[in-house]
């Protein structure tokens, strides 16, 4: 039986070091072929009639005129005559045609009668008008201890309000599919995070064997949890393929379209309640919040965040909305809990003339796990942005008109590896192959394969030929969770361990040794404390003619992957006082990861998440208009993303080796994008000295919480 | 694209366009209306240079014509008959990647990668017009192109890379686009 372990710190090659993705060559040279590239023959293209309401009820269609367009080839009903839309851009209709303009033409050419409805598509004001109190889903209040107590014996408390809109995950390739639909098979190029999921939506919904749907993903152009599902727009190019005769049908959303349903991440909200004793220790917690994620409403974020305060009250209410629906989006729900939480400590800690580090590190002990790697991490991100030694209470680090501020949050992240199978397979030439049902959504699942594969066999990552992207591989769960590193990784580390086994049964003989004697070294097959050795591909050509091929799984043998990853974060901002504008000077984003695989694609997810996190902070909005029920900056113009300019100097630290790396892969793609909101927020309240209580911190905010506009 | 010159009334109907792309006359018959970018996709299979927000905002339709950077997107075929227009399917060759690729490669400066052609493009349009660019002129200079994954920090340390590893050739370059435009400027 072998052992299913990971390699010591001293035994690594390659593991933990700074590995390019393998795939990065494919990418800079324009030639990784996503969806939106695929271009068949005799390829259709289709266009989406989309609701113009927020909410209406269709009344009739006619698509007689979009018929006689000039290359119309097939149109497809999606929701038909009676049927209610509760969200403005809902798919209506679906058109092909021979090219892209004509498409257009033709869904421009198709009519459409609704009947309009009443809407609500705002979420700020947890009071709607009367007329649509339905919108408002009051849950029973939950209740810890007893929170008149709590507030009872606080020396200080304090309320105030949070929150964070909904944002779009503006994915930039767009969600869509390419699919090719005959009476023997269904072909399916699509933009998706779950190559392995998709057969089965498919094959459910139109009723179409799924041993005869192939389902293809070389590249993802973005995901961020927005790409799990085939989607309405999906089965809609199935079948408009299915009416133009089995002719591949490339549905991609437009950019308005990806924009208004493509991705929304719920709002969150709260007016909060928080008291402490007089050296900081937390006493009780009340919080009235509520949110949005459009039709299903919004769940409550897990407040208060992290920290299990003895007394609290909370009480939520979804605000069910005619905004699209809610994807999941990186981290989900945290970064909502997180601002709101930390938020209030901040201004708790404000209140209490305390540094707010000293505020967390008081409060340890009301941690559900890991506090010793909190504590660890405040002393590591405090050096790192100097924290001690510049900190001053609110509203005094700087004076004049540009005011300085440093702000810090936590957080954590299961990343709890997902299920995972991968074909191994080692050629008597000494090739590699590997397969894998799963996709890479930019953060170097090939490469983890690659490098883990590469170090068990002795080889260079770049001799591990990886295939994913196909449904026909085995199976392996959709990339969500940061689960996909760990899935991946521990179930190449079983295969290449048991690959060598097997290997090392073949060759053993011709080194007059016995398998349990063998051991890899690079490009080498040795026998230990002996002489013998085979290079790799002489070992491999003692396969015969026949590749030797395994299965690697995870879950499976062996403690290679935990979870529960945490992290602090500080922000060092500057606020323009006279123009409102906050610009970052510096985060310093302190990770702890389990061990860590490829320490440069790694690093890149935390610089991602903090990027993305300034984006949320300080820019990004689904804009929506009450009086047309529609999103305002579907777009990338009104819809701001970060710029490269816009991020200041981002330092990262990975905790990492002795202490961390026993505990093995933990998913990394998330935990980062968690803090920065609360980091940012409260390193702005030290700036300016008041709260600016709602993101992102534009500056007619900043402005108005200074009292120089009306808000 | 400020040059004079004279009008001539295009379609309605399909016209016949022939564009100079990394030296090859590419040819189709194609509606007026149709973007550079999309008769490229389309015809051509150059399929590097991606439609994202369609309005010249994220630039990852970056190209270069007369070797000054462009968004492809927002200009029309039938426009660039007099252009030379270079996309990422020039870049290296032969298994070797051009510097500025290299510099994206090695400093981990992409993720989903569906940015990263513009980001390429738009660099190797950025050295030609600094030489050795300071790190504000790279966050001003590079500021047109966007990217979701939040891959900044690595693009800004391949710029820099770039810059240095390319710096003389660079000026070569910017002194053969102004004599290349000094040439066009006589002719027309």
């Amino acid at each position: 039986m072998s052992q299913y372990d990971w390699p010591t710190a001293a035994q690594r090659r390659l593991i933990g070091k700074e590995i390019s993705r393998v795939d990065g060559p494919a990418k800079v040279s324009g030639k990784a072929a996503y969806t939106y590239d695929m271009n068949l023959p005799g390829m259709l293209y289709a266009r989406v009639v989309r609701c113009p309401h927020a909410h209406a009820k269709v009344k009739s269609i006619d698509t007689g005129a979009a018929e006689k367009i000039a290359g119309f080839k097939a149109a497809y009903v999606i929701q038909g005559p009676g049927t209610e839309i509760f969200w403005a851009g809902d798919d209506i209709v679906a058109v092909a045609a021979t090219d892209e303009h004509a498409a257009e033409m033709a869904a421009r050419a198709v009519k459409v009668q609704y009947t309009i409805l009443p809407f609500l598509v705002l979420d700020s004001n947890p009071q709607p008008p009367p007329s649509l109190a339905g919108y408002r889903k009051p849950m029973d209040p939950e209740t810890v201890g007893n929170v008149t107590q709590g507030f009872a014996q606080s020396d200080v408390v304090i309320e105030g309000d949070y929150g964070v809109p909904v944002i779009t995950h503006c994915c930039l390739e767009s969600h869509g599919s390419v699919v090719a639909w005959t009476q023997d098979s269904l072909q399916v190029h699509i933009s998706t995070q779950g190559v392995s999921g998709i057969a089965g939506q498919l094959s459910q919904a139109l009723k179409f064997p799924q041993n005869k749907i192939q389902v293809l993903t070389q590249f993802v152009g973005g995901g961020y949890g927005a790409k799990l599902a085939a989607d309405r727009w999906g089965l809609a190019a199935a079948q408009l393929s299915r009416r133009a005769g089995g002719a591949p049908v490339k549905l991609m959303l437009d950019r308005h379209a990806e924009q208004e349903v493509g991705g929304c991440r719920p709002s969150a909200y709260a007016h909060i309640k928080v008291g402490a004793k007089g050296d900081g220790t937390l006493m009780a917690w009340q919080s009235q919040s509520w949110s949005t994620g459009g039709l299903g409403g919004g769940s409550e974020p897990p407040l208060p965040y992290l920290f299990q305060i003895p007394n609290q009250q909370r009480q939520h209410t979804q605000i069910v909305n005619n905004i699209g629906s809610a994807r999941s989006m990186r981290g989900p729900h945290h970064p909502q809990a997180c601002l709101l939480t930390m938020g209030a400590l901040d201004d708790l800690a404000a209140k209490l003339k305390m540094d707010p580090v000293q505020l967390l590190l008081k409060n340890t002990n009301l941690l559900t796990a890991r506090a010793d790697t909190y504590k660890q991490e405040l002393a590591v991100a405090d050096r790192l942005m100097q924290w001690s030694k510049r900190w001053k209470p609110r509203g005094t680090m700087s004076s004049g008109t540009v005011r300085q501020g440093l702000g810090v949050s936590m957080h954590a992240w299961p990343g709890k590896a997902h299920n995972f199978q991968c074909g191994l397979t080692i050629n008597p030439d000494g090739s590699v192959l590997i397969k894998a049902g799963t996709q890479d959504v930019g953060t170097g699942t090939r490469t983890v394969i690659a490098v883990i594969a590469a170090e068990t066999l002795g080889l260079s990552p770049g001799e591990i030929n990886v295939v994913i992207g196909d449904n026909t591989y085995p199976t392996s769960a959709a990339s969500g969770g940061s689960g996909t590193a760990g899935g991946a990784g521990a179930a190449v580390r079983r295969a290449s361990i048991d690959a060598l086994a097997q290997l090392f049964q073949k060759v053993a003989p011709a080194l007059n040794s016995t398998p349990d004697q063998l051991q890899i070294g690079e490009n080498v097959v040795t026998v230990r404390g002996g002489t013998a050795s085979l290079t790799w591909r002489q070992a491999c050509a003692k396969l015969g003619t026949q590749p030797l091929t395994v299965r690697g799984a995870n879950p499976g043998p062996g403690a290679l992957v935990d979870s529960g990853a945490c992290g602090v974060q500080m922000a060092d901002v500057s606020v323009d006082t006279g123009t409102g504008v906050v610009r970052i000077n510096k985060l310093v984003a302190v990770q702890d990861c389990g061990l860590v695989i490829d320490s440069k694609t790694t690093t890149s997810q935390v610089y991602g998440c903090l990027i993305m996190g300034i984006g949320y902070s300080l820019y990004e909005e689904k804009v929506m208009d009450q009086n047309l029920g529609r999103m305002l900056n579907p777009n990338m113009e009104f819809y701001r993303l970060c710029g490269i300019g816009d991020i200041g100097e981002l330092v990262v630290h990975l905790m990492s080796g002795p202490g961390y790396d026993e505990r093995g892969i933990i998913g990394c793609g998330e935990p980062a994008v968690i803090s920065p909101g609360a980091a940012i927020s409260n390193a702005v309240a030290n700036a300016i000295g008041v709260r600016v209580s709602q993101l992102p911190l534009t500056p007619d905010k900043v402005l108005a919480a200074l009292g120089r506009i009306d808000s | 694209m400020k040059q004079k010159r004279s009008i001539s009334i295009l379609g309605p109907g399909k016209v016949s366009v022939a564009i100079n792309i990394n030296g090859k006359s590419c040819r189709a018959l194609i509606e007026p209306c149709v973007t550079l970018l999309d008769a490229m996709r389309e015809f051509w299979g150059l399929t590097g240079a991606k439609r994202v927000c369609d309005r010249a905002t994220c630039g990852a339709c970056t190209v270069l014509v007369n070797g000054k950077r462009e968004y492809s997107c927002s200009l029309l075929a039938i426009d660039l008959q007099d252009g030379e227009v270079t996309t990422i399917e020039s870049l290296g060759g032969n298994g070797q990647l051009d510097p500025v690729q290299q510099a994206f490669v090695d400093n981990d400066a992409l993720q989903c990668g569906f940015c990263t052609a513009g980001f390429v493009m738009s660099c190797k349009g950025f050295l030609t017009e600094v030489a050795n660019p300071t790190h504000e002129d790279i966050l001003k200079g590079m500021s047109g192109n966007l990217c979701r994954c939040g891959t900044y920090a690595g693009i800004q340390k391949a710029v820099a890379q770039a810059a240095s590893t390319t710096g003389s050739k660079a000026q070569r370059e910017r002194g053969k686009a102004r004599v290349s435009a000094r040439a066009k400027a006589r002719l027309t």
